[in-house]
């Protein structure tokens, strides 16, 4: 008799997050094994933002327990923030001062070693060296969240959250985030990602959660729906969802 | 060596986000020059509107200085926590493993040199323009002791009000009924130095200010995590 121990990377568990007498997230499950890629796809103001920076300790939850790479929240939000790297559709970078010193900065609050080495590294990944030492004003917006992904790896974490990374970037640029987000993800991160573009999320993620009223009303995998299919399927959870 | 280390962290932590807002603002310059205009403008209506002759200034000029680094102060505090928020950047910091008190003396520090920064340039002009000295032993320890006060209060509640819509508002609203006791105390101790007042009618209003110093730096360094966590 063999045994196949399943290690889940994030465990949420009847997670309620109210704003006043607005409750956003209703009891919600969710759970994420180790080196898996999800998509949370969701009308807007369904709570996929308010849900990733719950996970990211920005946000306390109201109820229930959240637990990321083996922490509890918000009890030990410390530990989590270590291990965890976020990229919004804000680059969260200062743009008075360059990359290199972006991403200097970045390392001395995650109190990095081999700082010089490590940023060099994450520059070549995400193709900026030859622009290391411009300001970061002078970067188009896919090369800011380009970079903005190189300051989410910085410190090596094991789980990355990206809330909808591709706000506001052209074609070229969404192409290039693809590439960067496909490093990230064959590193065998663990990686939950927001996003409204069906298409590239069908492409990068290995399973889909719709985030409806509140709650996980369907989760499915490519072998779930067929190659291509991700729209209907969204579609159809939507519907069926309207329809209760 | 645990504790060591994270005292370490901390303090590499406080640092960095103090360098990495000298470093940005040295090259844009956008707030010092904000802050510094205005103070000028602020002494220039005060000379007219006062009529400030040789009689009037030892009584009136404390004031006048603290009213000028106080209103050019709150510009500062306001841009520098919105600089922050704008671009996502607090949530940025927020996200880094630090204890988040350190974010706030990072920030304080930062403010406090852009405070510095105005006063030494504000004090020899005003001295220059109305040809009394302000550069008394006295009166700068009094100027170093408010600023620190002013700062200390000034960076928790910028974090609270950049939260809001109307964060330009808010802040003077909520700061400036805070400051209170530090204004009082910083004019009536200036004032003191600037008329050749006895050292035991001034040490009073010094003691205020230090005690005043030492329970806002405390109050924030335990509040600041829940001030800035939604």
């Amino acid at each position: 008799m063999s045994f196949v121990v399943i290690t889940f990377m994030i465990k949420v568990r009847k997670l309620v997050k109210r704003f006043g007498l607005k409750t956003v997230l209703k009891g919600m499950d969710f759970s994420v094994k180790d080196g898996e890629f999800v998509a949370l796809i969701g009308p807007n103001g369904a709570g996929k933002s308010t849900f990733l920076r719950i996970l990211a300790s920005l946000t306390r939850p109201s109820m229930g327990s959240v637990n990321v790479a083996g922490y509890n929240l918000p009890k030990e939000s410390a530990e989590v923030r270590m291990r965890l790297g976020v990229v919004s559709h804000l680059p969260l970078l200062y743009v008075d001062l360059t990359a290199a010193e972006n991403l200097k900065f970045y390392g001395k609050m995650y109190n990095l070693a081999n700082l010089e080495e490590r940023i060099n590294e994450v520059l070549e990944m995400v193709g900026l060296t030859n622009r290391r030492d411009d300001l970061v004003r002078t970067y188009s917006r896919g090369m800011q969240q380009r970079l903005a992904i190189g300051r989410a790896v910085l410190h090596d974490p094991s789980v990355m959250l990206f809330d909808e990374p591709y706000t506001g970037l052209d074609q070229d640029a969404s192409a290039m985030l693809d590439d960067v987000l496909r490093t990230v993800a064959a590193r065998g991160r663990t990686v939950v990602m927001t996003s409204h573009d069906l298409a590239r999320t069908e492409d990068l993620a290995t399973r889909f959660d719709v985030l409806s009223r509140g709650k996980i009303a369907a989760s499915a995998t490519h072998k779930d729906f067929g190659s291509g299919n991700l729209l209907s399927f969204y579609k159809g959870v939507l519907e069926k969802g309207r329809k209760q | 060596m645990k504790k060591e280390k994270k005292k370490s962290n901390y303090l590499r932590a406080i640092g960095a986000v103090a360098w990495k807002d000298l470093a940005a603002e040295l090259r844009s310059r956008e707030l010092l020059s904000g802050m510094l205009v205005f103070s000028l403008l602020v002494i220039l209506i005060f000379n007219f509107a006062l009529e400030l002759d040789a009689k009037t200034r030892t009584s009136v000029t404390a004031g006048v200085i603290w009213v000028t680094f106080v209103f050019a102060g709150t510009l500062g505090l306001n841009r520098s926590m919105a600089i922050e928020k704008d671009r996502g950047c607090l949530d940025g910091l927020l996200l880094a493993p630090v204890d988040r008190s350190a974010i706030y003396f990072g920030k304080a520090i930062s403010n406090l040199a852009f405070m510095f920064i105005v006063e030494i340039i504000i004090l020899p002009t005003y001295s220059f323009l109305y040809n009394i000295n302000l550069f008394q032993p006295g009166l700068l320890l009094v100027i170093l002791l408010g600023s620190i006060g002013y700062t200390a209060v000034g960076t928790l509640l910028s974090a609270m009000s950049v939260q809001t819509r109307t964060r330009d508002v808010m802040l003077p609203i909520l700061l400036f009924p805070v400051i209170v006791p530090v204004l009082i105390a910083a004019v009536k101790a200036s004032g003191g130095y600037l008329q050749n007042l006895p050292l035991d009618q001034i040490l009073p209003w010094i003691n205020l200010l230090i005690v005043y110093d030492v329970i806002f730096i405390a109050i924030s360094f335990m509040v600041f995590d829940y001030v800035v966590e939604e």
